[in-house]
C-alpha cells in the first residue's frame, strides 16, 4: 500500500490549509423553524470526522450546507479562504470541485458506465464539449483507472453502473468523489443503504482514502459502532445543536442518552 | 501495477459503431432530405419576406357584418357536428368496444370487432369524410358521420382496453346470481368502466371540436370551408378572424370537457 | 340514482346511517349536465342542415363509389403514387426530425426542475399548447401560403404541430428524471450544461426515442393527408384523382395510405418494443 501511495498521484497537493470553520451556521427552511440553530464547529486540516445524532437532527442540512447542496440562513463556512456562504456561480463551482461528496443512495448516473461515472468527478475542470464527446484528458482517464482499481472494481470499469451491487456503486461514489481530487471529503450517511460487512467497508475505504490524501473527511453516520471504530472526532447532534463533541473513547452511555433520548435501545 | 512491464493500454469508451452509423444516417439522410423537399436557404429567406407580408395582411382581423354572418353560421354547424359526433360516436363505442373485449366477448366476435376498429383507426377524418362527401353529398351530414367513424376508432379501442383491465372478480360474483348476460355487462361491466368513459367522451368532444373545423376543406361541412376558401381567396385578415374563433371554441371546449371529467370523477 | 335523496339530510338522515354516493350538489350538477348534454344534443339535431334529396340516394352514390373505385388502376402506382409516397414518408420523418429539435429546448424551458423560472415555465407550456391546438392541416395551409405549395410546406406543418405533443412528453421525461445523479454532479462543481448532458440526458434518451418513434408514426398518417391542402404527398396525388374524378386512381391512393400505416405502426412497435 504504501510504495502504491507514494508512486499513485493520490496524495493532494502539499502546503495548503484544509481546515474547514463553520461559524454561527443556521438554516431555517420555513421562517422562524430552524434544522441549524447556530452551529460553530472548527474542523482540523485532517482526520475523520464523524457526526451522529437521530433523524431529522440537521446532521444533513450541515453537510449540505458546507457544499452549498443546501443554502445556509446565516453564518460563514471557512474554507480554503474563502467563505463558501457568500460564493455564486463560477466562485461557488470553483470551490465544490475541491470537495468531494458521497451519498447514501449513491447517486450515480445508471445508464453511463462506471469509469464514465468516476470521470464525473471532473465535470468542473474540462470543458463542457471534451465531456459531451467523451475526449477526456488522457492523465484523467488513467488515474480514473487507478480509482477503480483502488476501490476494488477493475473487472466493472465499463460496465453500466445500474448491474452493479449497493456496496460496488458506492464504491464508484467515492471513486467519484476522489476524482475530483478534493481537498474535504464530506460523506451523508454512506453506508445507511448497505449490510453490516459492506458498510464497514466503505467506512474503511473512505477513511483509508481521505488518510492517504492527507484531507479531512466529514461523515454522517447512523452507526455509533462504525463512528467509533473509524473516526478520530464524533460530534454528536441534537435538535439543530453539537451537544458532543470528542474522541471517541469520550463518548459515553450518558452523551448517546443525551443525543437520542430514551433508554431501553441502550441495552 | 503498471510498472510491471508493458500491459496493455486500457479503453475507457470503446467506440459504439451501432451509435456512430445511426448518428452519421440521420445527418445524411437529414441533408438529403431537405435536398429532396427543396429546403434551401434562399427559399427559406423569401419565405420569411412571405411570412412577414402574411402577417400584416393578417391585421385587423376582419370583423365586418357579413364576414361575421359567414363564421356565426360556420361555427355553429361545427360545434352541431362536433356534438352529434360525439354523442354517435361513443355510444356506437361502448357496446363495440365491449364486443371487442377478449375478456368477455367470444374469440370471433372479438377479432371481427378489433379489425372494424383498426381499419377505423387507420383512416384519417379527412379521408374518411372524403367517402362520406361522396356517399351523403356536401353538408355537415358528411362531416358528422365521418367523425362519428374517427370517434368510433379511437373510443371503441380504449373502451376494449378499458374492459380488459377491469376485475373479472366483479363481473364473476354477478354472473353467479343467475344474472343475463345482459344484467351481467350493466351491473358488473359499466359501473367499473363508466368513470373512464366519461373521460373518453370529454377528451374526444375536445377532439371532435378541433377536427370539425378540418372536414369542411373536403366539403364536409362547417367552419373549414369558409377557412379553406378566404385561404384561396387571400382573405388573410378574415383567416386571423376564423383561426381565433376556433382557438377560442376549442378553449371553451377542453374547460367543458374538464370540468366534465371533473364531476364525473 | 338512490332514492336516498328523498329522504331529509339533517342529523335524523344521519342517524339512519342512509347509503349516499354523492353528495347533494354532486347530485344536482350530474342532473343539470345530463339536462344540457340532451338539450345540445336536440338543438344539433333539430338545427343541422341536412339536404334530404342527398339523404335518399346516399345507399345509390355509395354502391357507386366502390363500383368507381374497382377496379383499383394499378398503373397509377408507378407513374405518381410512388413518388408521392416518398415524398410523404420524407415529410412525415424530416418534420419529426425538426420537431425534436425545435421541441427540445422548449421543453427543458417547461420542465420545472431544469429552469427554475415560474414565468419561463409558463412561457413555454404556452408554445407547448399554442402549436397544438392549431391542426397540422391548418399550419400547412398557413405554410403553402408562405412557401408555396409543396414538400416544405408539409414538412414545416408537421414539424411545427408536433412540437406541442413531443415538448410535452419530452418535459415529462425530464421531470421524471431522478433528482440524486444530478444534485452529485452540481456537488462535483460542473457547470449547468455538463449536469444536462452526463446527467438528465442519459436518463431521459430511452424516453426521448420512444417519444420521436411515436410521433413518426402519428406523423405518417398526418402527412398523408397533408396534399389536399396543397402539402406535398400522397394527398396531392388524392386532391388531383379526385378533382379528376378518377374514383380508380382515388382507390389506390387510398389502399396505399391505409397500407403504408400500417406498415409504420408495426415498425414502431418493433422499434418500441427494442428501444424499452
Amino acid at each position: 500500500m504504501d510504495a502504491a501511495a507514494t508512486f499513485q498521484p493520490n496524495a493532494a497537493e502539499a502546503g495548503i490549509d484544509r481546515s474547514l470553520i463553520v461559524r454561527n451556521l443556521t438554516k431555517a427552511y420555513r421562517a422562524g423553524q430552524p434544522v441549524l440553530r447556530d452551529v460553530s464547529i472548527a474542523f482540523a486540516p485532517r482526520g475523520v470526522t464523524a457526526v451522529i445524532g437521530p433523524s431529522g437532527t440537521g446532521k444533513s442540512t450541515l453537510i449540505r450546507c458546507i457544499n452549498r447542496l443546501v443554502d445556509p440562513t446565516a453564518g460563514e463556512l471557512l474554507f480554503r479562504g474563502d467563505d463558501l456562504a457568500k460564493l455564486r456561480g463560477r466562485a461557488l463551482r470553483e470551490a465544490r470541485r475541491r470537495i468531494g461528496m458521497v451519498f447514501q443512495e449513491y447517486n450515480l448516473v445508471e445508464r453511463l458506465t462506471v469509469i464514465e461515472n468516476v470521470l464525473c468527478g471532473r465535470l468542473g475542470y474540462v470543458p463542457v464539449w471534451r465531456a459531451w464527446a467523451r475526449r477526456f484528458d488522457s492523465k484523467d482517464v488513467d488515474r480514473a483507472f487507478q480509482l477503480i482499481d483502488a476501490v476494488g472494481l477493475t473487472a466493472f470499469a465499463t460496465q453500466r453502473a445500474d448491474q452493479l451491487s449497493g456496496g460496488q456503486r458506492q464504491r464508484v461514489g467515492i471513486a467519484r468523489a476522489l476524482m475530483q481530487e478534493p481537498d474535504l471529503i464530506l460523506a451523508d450517511e454512506p453506508t445507511s443503504s448497505l449490510d453490516p460487512k459492506t458498510s464497514v467497508e466503505i467506512m474503511e475505504l473512505i477513511a483509508s482514502r481521505a488518510g492517504e490524501r492527507d484531507i479531512p473527511a466529514i461523515v454522517n453516520i447512523h452507526n455509533v459502532a462504525l463512528a467509533r471504530r473509524f473516526a478520530d472526532r464524533i460530534i454528536g447532534m441534537s435538535k439543530g445543536s453539537i451537544v458532543f463533541d470528542g474522541k471517541p473513547q469520550e463518548l459515553e452511555d450518558s452523551h448517546l442518552l443525551q443525543i437520542y433520548g430514551g433508554e431501553g435501545w441502550l441495552e | 501495477m503498471s510498472q510491471a512491464g508493458p500491459v496493455q493500454p486500457r479503453v475507457a469508451f470503446p467506440p459504439n459503431w451501432t451509435s456512430r452509423i445511426v448518428t452519421v444516417a440521420i445527418c445524411a439522410y437529414v441533408v438529403y432530405a431537405a435536398q429532396i423537399v427543396d429546403f434551401t436557404w434562399a427559399r427559406f429567406l423569401t419565405g420569411l419576406d412571405q411570412g412577414r407580408r402574411f402577417v400584416a395582411r393578417m391585421f385587423p382581423p376582419d370583423f365586418s357584418a357579413d364576414k361575421l354572418d359567414l363564421l356565426y353560421g360556420g361555427l355553429v354547424e361545427s360545434m352541431q357536428i362536433a356534438i352529434l359526433a360525439t354523442v354517435f360516436g361513443t355510444l356506437i363505442s361502448l357496446p363495440l368496444g365491449i364486443a371487442a373485449a377478449r375478456n368477455l366477448a367470444p374469440a370471433p366476435i372479438a377479432w371481427a370487432a378489433r379489425g372494424a376498429i383498426a381499419l377505423f383507426r387507420t383512416l384519417h377524418p379527412i379521408v374518411i369524410a372524403i367517402l362520406f362527401v361522396k356517399a351523403v353529398g356536401f353538408g355537415a351530414l358528411a362531416g358528422t358521420l365521418a367523425l362519428t367513424v374517427a370517434s368510433v376508432g379511437f373510443v371503441s379501442k380504449l373502451v376494449a382496453e378499458a374492459v380488459e383491465e377491469m376485475s373479472m372478480a366483479q363481473v364473476e360474483a354477478v354472473r353467479a346470481t343467475g344474472a343475463s348476460f345482459a344484467s351481467v355487462i350493466v351491473m358488473g361491466v359499466f359501473p367499473q368502466v363508466m368513470p373512464r368513459f366519461i373521460g373518453f367522451t370529454a377528451y374526444e368532444l375536445d377532439s371532435n371540436l378541433r377536427n370539425s373545423a378540418l372536414v369542411g376543406i373536403v366539403g364536409g361541412g362547417g367552419i373549414g370551408a369558409p377557412l379553406f376558401t378566404a385561404f384561396q381567396r387571400f382573405d388573410y385578415d378574415f383567416v386571423l378572424t376564423i383561426v381565433l374563433a376556433i382557438i377560442a371554441i376549442v378553449m371553451v371546449g377542453e374547460v367543458v370537457s374538464g370540468w366534465m371529467r371533473r364531476l364525473f370523477q | 340514482m338512490t332514492d336516498s335523496g328523498l329522504l331529509p339530510s339533517g342529523p335524523a338522515g344521519q342517524r339512519l346511517r342512509q347509503w349516499q354516493r354523492f353528495t347533494p350538489l354532486q347530485r344536482v350538477a350530474r342532473a343539470g349536465f345530463y339536462v344540457g348534454v340532451l338539450i345540445a344534443i336536440i338543438w344539433a339535431m333539430r338545427t343541422i342542415q341536412i339536404i334530404p334529396e342527398f339523404l335518399y340516394d346516399a345507399p345509390q352514390q355509395t354502391a357507386d363509389l366502390f363500383v368507381r373505385m374497382w377496379p383499383i388502376d394499378w398503373s397509377w402506382y408507378p407513374k405518381t403514387v410512388h413518388a408521392a409516397l416518398i415524398e410523404t414518408l420524407h415529410t412525415a420523418t424530416l418534420g419529426t426530425i425538426l420537431a425534436v429539435l425545435l421541441a427540445s429546448p422548449v421543453a427543458l424551458m417547461v420542465a420545472r426542475n431544469v429552469t427554475r423560472s415560474v414565468v419561463l415555465n409558463n412561457v413555454g407550456r404556452l408554445i407547448l399548447v399554442a402549436t397544438r391546438s392549431v391542426h397540422s392541416l391548418m399550419w400547412a395551409l398557413f405554410f403553402v401560403a408562405v412557401f408555396g405549395p409543396g414538400a416544405l410546406a408539409g414538412v414545416l406543418a408537421i414539424a411545427v404541430h408536433s412540437i406541442g405533443f413531443t415538448g410535452k412528453f419530452l418535459s415529462e421525461a425530464i421531470e421524471e428524471a431522478k433528482p440524486g445523479p444530478l444534485e452529485a454532479l452540481v456537488a462535483t462543481g460542473a457547470p449547468p450544461a455538463a449536469v444536462l448532458i452526463k446527467g438528465i440526458w442519459p436518463q431521459v434518451k430511452p424516453a426521448f426515442l420512444a417519444i420521436a418513434m411515436f410521433r413518426w408514426d402519428i406523423n405518417v398518417r398526418e402527412s398523408a393527408v397533408l396534399g389536399l391542402v396543397g402539402g406535398g404527398g400522397l394527398g396531392m396525388a388524392l386532391d388531383t384523382a379526385l378533382s379528376n374524378l378518377y374514383w380508380d386512381q382515388a382507390g389506390l391512393v387510398l389502399v396505399v395510405i391505409l397500407a403504408v400505416v400500417i406498415v409504420t405502426e408495426i415498425v414502431t412497435a418493433w422499434a418500441r418494443s427494442r428501444i424499452i
